[in-house]
């Protein structure tokens, strides 16, 4: 009896995940299609749009009139250097306040935490006043330089959430052998803390690629990233869905096959530890 | 690898590197036009005649250009050479002071052969601050074989009243044919430049001359009503939606008996790869109502240099270029004459060629018949006929523009909307100081 019970509430519940999942990811899905049509064929009504021919002409389009490799290796560069530099400082941020709390420890973590809370737009003109001043317009390095800024308060709190499971016995046994506080954090802590990581360097790898404000407004041509590729292919007049689906399909399959790959990782570390 | 095939690698990087020292690169921003993208194609005629220039191009969407294009004029950021901009910035921004003067272009490039209508609205107490690359108004365009059916003939310079019975004829909601279709999505380049185009056949004008809104006048009722009847009656469903991509598909799909828009709409629904009625299509004059103004607009893209730029003189070698006389020649001898940016030269067209074009006629009487400096009936405090010219109005008319297609779509009525457009635009004029 209670095999059945088990049996049927198994039914619905993957009914259910299915059917979340493909609602989820039938934009994308949507997406991909689209991209496969003539522009005269996406404008159709759904059915109509799905029995038209299929054409990689949109492809063929946008390769001619974009530089794709460009932006892809802008995106790796920016996502990928964002990504370590916020790690490196985020590693012995959160090893101080995980092993370490001082009284205002819990204060320090929710004020970087709100720093997330102020719209983006509010400081675009101090930041590109200080780009222009700079020179950092227009460039990688800033555009990973402000990233690593906007990402920082996650990564810090992913891995200070990873770091607190970690008994602090062990690092303490580490010290009595003599380390010292960086190799203690090097040898010691960095690998137990491998699986928390890596989950927090893919997430904010795929924060980072699809960041679409900064790296629009700080970057014209050199350092444009792939948000700025598919930016390119609105129209206000003219048709342009396929075009565009093309484009979008182009920049985020990369992101995809890694999110994919990479799947049991990141459910870990997104649920793992005290922030769910 | 052998030590020669090194050598010869070497050389040839340094041959490279001693080019790009030696060109100046200028940065273009544009808009994604089919007009802008063409000429992006057609960049090698350009650096054969000036190899000393690299064009940089950046296209963009365009709120997402206009927002970083306005970010980076603002802080003096030097990012871009070229600016591609519309009418409605030009002469605020060349008041600014944020726009470098054209008044210096060669004598070859005959700035006075630009268009009258298109050159007043980009010229700031007498300096040209952009060169229009291409130029458009609305007008109608309409299926021939619907109007034909419904048995009527369209006349070259048609009515309100002669739109509203032919709308009524051509209607067959059961075969999934609108007799209208109209902007209805909310925003000041998208309904508003509709409506307030239309309103001004009517008599209305979105201000008096110290700045009054004029929302409670009659005139403006009778056009906002006129409107919802039309569509509500007889246009398609959801169109507090539609905008001119919209339109564009549901015409090219024959499901639209008459559509007013911009006259650049001419080439895509008469364009075989991408319409179903090619074949079918008339244009005629925007309508009025016998007051001495029609409902057409005027709008152009334009070159322009931003002030903060490092490299002007080859940013206006390349501007003389992509809005001369011979660009267009270029173009139609590559693409053919219905290819050629539209409505900025006058020479244009005078060409026997070009007047061979389906459009071209009734898209320069259309131009012509514009005139930004004087849109209303009545005397007006501002310039441009789809929009005022003072840096509130993208916010004034999208909020006006939400109230008036939240009307489209039933959630209040005609009254309602106009009270509330009134009670809005008084509060922000006033704020900003136009209201004493």
């Amino acid at each position: 009896m209670s095999r059945r019970i088990t049996a049927r509430r198994t039914l619905i519940v993957t009914l259910a995940a299915w059917t979340v999942g493909l609602l989820i990811f039938f934009p994308i899905l949507w997406t991909v299609l689209m991209s496969f049509k003539t522009e005269g064929d996406a404008i159709k009504a759904p059915f109509a749009m799905l029995f038209s021919d299929w054409t990689l002409i949109s492809y063929e389009q946008v390769q001619t009139r974009s530089n794709y490799s460009r932006h892809f290796m802008n995106s790796v560069v920016i996502s990928l250097g964002s990504t370590l530099l916020a790690l490196a400082i985020a590693i012995p941020a959160a090893w101080a306040m995980a092993f370490v709390p001082g009284r205002r420890t819990k204060d320090v973590l929710m004020w970087m935490l709100s720093t997330k809370m102020m719209p983006a737009v509010g400081v675009l003109i101090p930041i590109y006043l200080i780009f222009r001043d700079t020179g950092l317009l227009d460039t990688r390095i800033g555009l990973v330089i402000v990233l690593t800024l906007i990402n920082l308060p996650i990564v810090v709190w992913m891995l200070y959430t990873y770091f607190k499971e970690i008994p602090g016995e062990i690092l303490e046994a580490a010290r009595m052998d003599g380390a010292t506080l960086g190799s203690e954090i090097l040898y010691v802590l960095t690998p137990m803390a491998v699986p928390g990581i890596a989950s927090t360097l893919l997430l904010n790898v795929i924060l980072a690629w699809n960041e679409a404000f900064w790296t629009l407004q700080l970057t014209t041509s050199r350092a444009a990233p792939l948000t700025q590729f598919i930016a390119s292919y609105s129209s206000p007049e003219g048709l342009f869905y396929a075009k565009l689906s093309a484009a979008s399909t182009m920049a985020i399959a990369p992101i995809l096959i890694l999110g994919w790959f990479s799947q049991k990782q990141l459910v870990r570390g997104l649920t793992f530890g005290a922030v769910k | 690898m052998t030590a020669r095939f090194r050598a010869l690698m070497g050389a040839c990087a340094v041959a490279a590197l001693s080019t790009a020292a030696g060109a100046e690169t200028i940065t273009v921003a544009t808009v994604n036009n089919g007009d802008m993208i063409r000429m992006q194609g057609l960049m090698s005629e350009f650096n054969a005649q000036h190899p000393d220039i690299t064009v940089e191009w950046v296209t963009l969407e365009e709120n997402v250009l206009r927002q970083k294009v306005t970010t980076d004029i603002a802080t003096r950021g030097g990012q871009f050479d070229v600016l591609t901009i519309g009418t409605y910035e030009v002469p605020i921004w060349g008041k600014q002071g944020w726009l470098v003067s054209l008044n210096d272009l060669p004598p070859e490039y005959d700035a006075d052969d630009i268009l009258p209508a298109i050159r007043n609205g980009l010229t700031v107490d007498g300096e040209l601050y952009a060169a229009p690359f291409y130029g458009e108004s609305s007008m109608i365009m309409y299926r021939t074989d619907l109007m034909e059916k419904a048995g009527l003939t369209m006349p070259d310079a048609p009515t309100w009243e002669f739109v509203k019975e032919a709308a009524a004829k051509m209607t067959d909601k059961d075969a999934d044919i609108y007799g209208i279709c109209l902007r209805g999505k909310a925003g000041w380049g998208e309904n508003m430049a509709f409506l307030t185009a239309m309103a001004n056949s009517y008599g209305a004008r979105w201000f008096d001359e110290n700045w009054q809104p004029q929302f409670d006048g009659e005139a403006w009722k009778a056009a906002l009503t006129d409107y919802l009847e039309l569509m509500t009656n007889y246009g398609p469903p959801g169109a507090s939606n539609n905008g001119f991509n919209e339109n564009l598909a549901l015409f090219q799909q024959g499901k639209c008996g008459m559509w007013i828009d911009a006259t650049v709409a001419a080439s895509f629904v008469t364009n075989p790869a991408e319409s179903t009625v090619a074949d079918h299509v008339g244009f005629a004059l925007a309508p009025d109502t016998g007051k001495g103004k029609r409902s057409n607009w005027l709008w152009a893209w334009n070159l322009a240099v931003p002030a903060g730029s490092q490299k002007v003189d080859a940013a206006k070698q390349f501007i003389a270029w992509a809005t001369s006389k011979d660009y267009a020649e270029l173009v139609a001898s590559k693409e053919g004459w219905a290819n050629v940016p539209p409505g900025t030269r006058a020479s244009l067209y005078e060409n026997p060629e070009y007047q061979k074009v389906p459009f071209a006629q009734m898209t320069l009487e259309s131009i012509n018949a514009a005139d930004p400096t004087n849109p209303a009936v009545d005397p007006v405090p501002y310039v441009g006929i789809q929009f005022v010219a003072i840096p509130e109005f993208q916010g004034i008319g999208t909020a006006v523009g939400q109230q008036f297609s939240a009307a489209l779509a039933g959630s209040m009525s005609a009254e309602q909307a106009l009270a509330a457009a009134q009670a809005f635009t008084t509060r922000e004029m006033t704020r900003a100081g136009y209201i004493k």
